[in-house]
């Protein structure tokens, strides 16, 4: 089957600052999604996440390398691909409401003003914000600003869902009930998601797939790691399966140690992507 | 037991009220001379009064202009309403020319830089240009008196409006404009939906500040063509040495700019929101 997303070599340099030569950020970073995949993307700051993401959505170019989705190359920003923003993005002014209805108005610039409304209360009502629609963003909570921000981004009904770290700044409460919302909304609507973030247990509750990022400069995917818990996965029950562990200490220990060796070894000819199955440990 | 605060603040400002209209009626009470001993020189000299006037006979003056604002007796001989609405006219209609121009072009300034350097110079150098130094320049080409004041207000308004509008324009969230460009909103729409709000605050304050400017002007660029207007208002009753006439057109030049500052704290107030 023909991936959904696919990225090919993808690089990025900044020009360098004052004095300094040009910042290689990441290159030669491939991978593939398929359509209805929830793909994790971790790595430590500075690594490049969050420009690839964008990439991904049309507001960074890269260097080199492109990016196909659904078949047609990226040049820009578009309504097929939604963005869930790392800090909600939503626009202070307006009612959570409004905000939606914003995405929706620009989805369907035809919809009359009751078909717009009802589009984004149901997007609400999906985010549990009944009640709260009429608040402005600064009387909503974290939490309640963030499931806003996925209201819109899956009001518009993108063919994929781009996710900037969207959990980072809440308590772990909050993101847990968050997650289980986003689970199931993903179950329900079969969205191909890539999710950026640093928390590894979020990674396993919710990817099928987990792309480890060594640290910058010359940044790369450095393994690919197949979450072979399966589908349906819970916050209640996850922890007992028996691959959980050995998955979580396999990502950690990449985290704290391997992905500073990949920097080390970064040239272009070293082979940066390894797939890895830690069942196959386990089993051993 | 201890009053609220604005209640104590209130009893405060009454009694700075009181202590300097004291002090004032004090000042102007009739002054007996002390050389001359002989009550008939005294008179002969007429009751020596001070030249200010007190503030009774300052009330009495802003009673008589109240009781009849709208009269018209001439060239000299406006009611305080007539001249006022003058002013308020030539000050709205100067303002809202220089709106009509700082807002668009500080828009467009705001979005792009280069401009912004290319203009910067320019403005650096005519933003510090007492607005009254156009006035002869004005007067040339135009011709027209009261015109060459609105010209005046255009121009002493049109900076603070200009440099507000350009810095809010450019200070807009570069998140909001990601939201806007990966909904894939049309220019029009995202000027007027996400940057014209987000700037809305900002532009405001730039237009407060304009108004504040323009009520200043206004008084002198009348004092100094004439005619109609409460600054040739004020200056016409210091050619007819009434100075408790002078003085009440100062406190209703004050009274209107505390109303049109409001005024636009109130506009301000409206648009604002908070992150």
């Amino acid at each position: 089957m023909k991936p959904f997303v696919s990225v090919e070599q993808l690089g990025r340099v900044y020009p360098g600052a004052r004095g300094g030569g040009p910042l290689c950020v990441f290159d030669a970073v491939s991978f593939t999604i398929h359509k209805g995949e929830f793909v994790c993307l971790i790595g430590h700051s500075g690594c490049g996440k969050s420009t690839i993401l964008n990439i991904l959505a049309g507001l960074d170019a890269a260097t080199s390398g492109r990016v196909l989705v659904d078949a047609t190359e990226v040049r820009g920003p578009s309504l097929d691909r939604g963005v869930v923003f790392q800090n909600h993005a939503l626009l202070p002014w307006l009612s959570a409401r409004k905000n939606v209805a914003f995405a929706v108005r620009s989805r369907w610039p035809a919809f009359s003003e009751e078909q717009v409304a009802r589009h984004a209360q149901k997007y609400l009502d999906m985010v549990h914000l009944t009640g709260s629609e009429q608040k402005k963003p600064a009387e909503l909570s974290g939490g309640m600003k963030q499931r806003v921000g996925i209201a819109r981004a899956f009001a518009i009904q993108p063919k994929m869902l781009l996710l900037d770290e969207p959990f980072g700044a809440l308590d772990a409460l909050t993101r847990g009930l968050i997650q289980d919302e986003l689970l199931q909304i993903c179950a329900a609507t079969h969205q191909t998601v890539l999710m950026i973030t640093h928390d590894v247990d979020e990674a396993i509750l919710l990817a099928d797939r987990i792309l480890l990022m060594s640290n910058g400069p010359r940044a790369g995917i450095a393994e690919v790691v197949k979450n072979l818990l399966p589908r349906g996965r819970t916050r209640q029950t996850i922890h007992r399966d028996p691959q959980y562990y050995p998955l979580r200490n396999h990502l950690l220990d990449f985290l704290v140690t391997r992905s500073k060796r990949y920097r080390n070894g970064a040239g272009s000819e070293a082979p940066r992507t390894t797939a890895h199955e830690p069942a196959q440990e386990a089993a051993q | 037991m201890r009053l609220p605060t604005r209640i104590r603040a209130a009893l405060g400002s009454l009694l700075l009220l009181a202590l300097f209209l004291a002090a004032w009626q004090l000042a102007t009470l009739p002054a007996h001379d002390a050389r001359s001993g002989d009550p008939e020189y005294a008179a002969l000299l007429g009751a020596r009064k001070s030249g200010l006037p007190a503030p009774a006979q300052i009330a009495e003056a802003a009673w008589a202009q109240l009781k009849s604002p709208f009269h018209d007796g001439g060239m000299n001989d406006k009611g305080i309403a007539i001249q006022l609405a003058w002013s308020l006219g030539r000050v709205l209609l100067g303002f809202s020319l220089a709106a009509l121009v700082a807002v668009p072009l500080g828009f467009f300034v705001g979005t792009s830089p280069v401009v912004h350097r290319a203009l910067n110079p320019y403005v650096q150098l005519l933003k510090p240009i007492s607005p009254l130094a156009w006035m002869p320049l004005a007067l040339y080409t135009i011709k027209d008196s009261s015109v060459s004041s609105v010209f005046v207000i255009s121009i002493c308004s049109l900076w603070p409006m200009l440099l507000n509008t350009a810095h809010g324009v450019a200070s807009v969230k570069r998140e909001w404009l990601d939201v806007a460009r990966t909904l894939e909103v049309s220019a029009l729409r995202k000027a007027f939906l996400v940057v014209l709000p987000a700037a809305a605050p900002t532009i405001l304050t730039g237009m407060r500040i304009s108004m504040g400017i323009a009520w200043l002007v206004i008084v002198a660029a009348e004092m100094l063509v004439g005619g109609t207007g409460i600054g040739y208002f004020v200056w016409n009753e210091w050619n007819n040495l009434s100075l408790a006439n002078v003085i009440f057109a100062l406190l209703i030049i004050g009274l209107m700019g505390m109303l049109l500052d409001l005024g636009f704290a109130t506009l301000g107030k409206l648009v604002a929101y908070q992150e």
